[in-house]
């Protein structure tokens, strides 16, 4: 245990004074949130909308302000044409337009459908089904409002009234933020552990290890616990500016959260010492580091990609993932505010990969310390 | 009890190791002993380092076998590792650590305790001549200091036998002689060094001397035990202003065995019985080469080294 300390003191020592490494591990963390936090943004405002009201009429113009009121979209032109529409669309100009037909409140008052035009601009086709949401509703809620007023009854007798629970604004950046914690505090463990023994590899300090009377597991265990720390630390340091920044809320339990976040850390620690035995060089094993981290907590994690809608063999390839129930754990105690019986099978999965992990780690570094 | 003192420090029985098909060690087998300073020279590739990470157990010999300090090695590695001191031709100190940490750090990995830890810092510290820099850092240190610290933090837990894989390289001349008087002054102290070195200048400071040609262990002995390969034989240095023409002219002498450069000049061997040097200078002369001095020269080490390793090759030839 001694010497377990000895390695522990001198890689925090060696750490705190290696800024490079210091500045990787705590604010590179915060620096990729804020990046990834406002770029990484589904919801969608003021879109740019051209308006050709053939109709001219009261009612047109009421469907028009329901437009703007909304606050999605910003009126920025009105053609008198289908062709200064196109005009429009194809330069950029205008990312949805609006056609009010001829004749729309005369057929209203006949009792008969009218049929408002909204094209969208399908480059992105995320935004395009967004911006065609909310177009929908919008016009919907206008001819709702018009069978109400025409009727004379009450408006809508039965209303369904629609609720989105944990995330009630809809704002993507709250489904969003837990998925980034867990890919920046992935990345910069990963990467600064397996630099950490790879260096030494590239220096030559790993011969001297090798000849050092030190068991494995000690040395595993004060190799780690610095990173460990520190760590931990850049975790939270990423979670409280996702506090204040995005409005992150924080509904269940503290120690619930250090644990999960003290087991995904532990994984990644353990990831990284395992790179660090397939490199032996920096540069090589940080490439591999970050394609490890990008692929686990960005692509197979349901951070961005519904694991639903993956092929079924990646679908169990993500089962290895720790990102993928990390995630769900986050996401559970920070806007569901849940306990945890209903994260157990998670924490289960994460602890298994830990234990999975770390003991490959050690049986690798142990064959190669010889 | 195995380790007393009478025992040799490290007794090698044909000790191979292979990398494939690559034989890098084959049958080597000696003795060290206790106190002795052991030479390991060789060129690059001839096996030194590949014997040496055999016995200090991070590499498991092909086989034979290998006991160091009574300690078989391949049956305990980490008792050996415990027991022995080892420094790398890159001393490998933490840069980013003071001297007084690096010291701290190699001090614990071997399981000092604070006690232990301060006196044999405050030793190594003497020793080194570092003190009052303890809070420099390492990187900060010019090439001599590193390695007399290196040297200092492979000594800490007081190994009875020292391991020193090319020690000196990189190292300027007046740091290299100060490095041998540690280790002569260790070695007083009945620790045993083992060390590889291609500095031949440096294999006169060994008791011992061990050549390794092609993994195999070519030529055993004190330096004058080496040297006395040659009785029955002269070795004729000659200087002159056209060494190249010379070797040409003087190969065709019946009494020459060799001849080769040897720094600036020629290092002609007589055959066993020849005595006369005459018959060269005629040669010269009559090739129109004039020479600066010829004079009976004792064999150095290169000569001895070059000669081992020819007849070597003659033999595997």
């Amino acid at each position: 245990m001694r010497k377990a300390l000895a390695v522990g003191r001198k890689e925090l020592a060696q750490v705190l004074r290696d800024r490079l490494t210091l500045a990787i591990l705590l604010l590179v963390p915060v620096l990729l949130l804020l990046l990834f936090g406002y770029a990484l943004n589904w919801d969608v405002r003021h879109v740019r909308l051209a308006v050709m009201d053939r109709d001219r009429t009261a009612e047109s113009r009421q469907l028009l302000s329901s437009f703007v009121n909304s606050t999605y979209f910003d009126v920025v032109a009105t053609p008198s044409s289908m062709a200064g529409i196109e005009r429009l669309m194809d330069r950029g100009e205008a990312r949805a337009a609006l056609v009010i037909p001829e004749g729309m409140t005369r057929d209203l008052a006949a009792g008969r459908t009218a049929a408002v035009q909204v094209l969208v601009d399908g480059d992105n086709a995320n935004t395009a089904s967004t911006v065609f949401g909310y177009a929908q509703a919008i016009v919907r809620g206008a001819s709702a409002d018009r069978l109400g007023a025409s009727t004379g009854a009450p408006a809508a007798p039965i209303s369904v009234e629609p609720r989105i629970w944990y995330n009630p604004e809809l704002a993507s950046s709250l489904f969003l933020v837990p998925g980034l914690i867990a890919f920046i505090v992935m990345i910069s463990c990963v990467v600064a552990t397996a630099l950490s023994i790879v260096r030494e590899k590239e220096r030559g300090t790993w011969e001297q290890v090798r000849m050092a009377p030190i068991a494995t597991p000690s040395y595993i265990i004060g190799k780690s616990v610095p990173y460990f720390l520190l760590s931990l630390a850049a975790a939270f340091l990423v979670i409280a500016a996702a506090m204040l920044l995005f409005g992150l809320p924080m509904r269940g339990s503290w120690p619930l959260l250090a644990g999960s976040v003290a087991l995904f850390v532990l994984g990644g620690l353990g990831t990284g010492l395992l790179v660090s035995t397939l490199f032996d060089t920096q540069a090589t094993a940080f490439l591999a580091s970050l394609l490890i981290s990008l692929l686990t907590t960005l692509v197979l994690s349901g951070f961005i990609f519904p694991i639903a809608s993956m092929p079924a063999v990646i679908q169990y390839v993500t089962f290895i993932v720790p990102a993928r129930y990390f995630i769900v754990i986050l996401r559970g105690i920070l806007l569901k505010g849940i306990g945890f019986a209903p994260l157990a099978l998670e924490f289960a999965a994460l602890g298994v990969y830990v234990t999975a992990v770390m003991s490959l780690a050690s049986i690798r570094l142990a064959r190669e310390r010889g | 009890m195995p380790s007393s003192l009478s025992a040799p420090a490290v007794t090698v029985r044909d000790l191979s190791r292979r990398f494939g098909r690559f034989l890098a060690v084959d049958r080597v087998s000696f003795d060290v002993g206790r106190g002795e300073i052991f030479g390991f020279l060789g060129s690059n590739g001839a096996g030194k380092s590949t014997t040496i990470r055999m016995l200090c157990g991070l590499l498991r010999p092909s086989s034979g076998s290998a006991v160091v300090d009574g300690i078989e090695v391949t049956r305990d590695p980490e008792e050996v590792k415990q027991r022995i001191g080892y420094m790398s031709q890159r001393f490998s100190l933490y840069e980013l650590l003071t001297v007084q940490e690096n010291i701290r750090f190699f001090g614990g990995m071997y399981g000092l305790d604070d006690r232990a830890l301060r006196t044999r810092g405050a030793y190594v510290l003497k020793m080194a001549g570092l003190e009052g820099r303890e809070r420099t850092l390492a990187r900060d240190l010019a090439g001599g200091w590193r390695q007399r610290l290196a040297l200092g933090c492979a000594i800490l837990h007081e190994p009875r036998i020292l391991f020193l894989d090319e020690p000196t390289g990189g190292v300027d001349p007046v740091s290299r002689r100060e490095f041998w008087r540690l280790i002569d002054g260790l070695s007083g102290q009945g620790v045993t060094v083992f060390v590889t070195t291609h500095y031949l200048d440096e294999a006169e400071h060994c008791h011992r001397l061990a050549l390794m040609h092609a993994g195999r262990l070519a030529a055993l002995g004190t330096v004058a035990e080496l040297k006395r390969v040659f009785s029955g034989r002269l070795v004729v240095e000659v200087r002159t202003a056209s060494p190249m023409a010379a070797l040409r002219a003087l190969d065709g002498v019946p009494s020459v065995e060799k001849s080769s450069p040897f720094g600036t000049a020629l290092h002609v061997w007589l055959r066993p019985g020849e005595t006369d040097v005459a018959p060269l200078r005629d040669r010269l002369r009559a090739s129109g080469i004039e020479a600066e001095s010829l004079d009976l020269v004792e064999p150095s080490l290169e000569d001895v080294f070059m000669d081992v390793v020819e007849r070597e090759e003659r033999t595997a030839a």
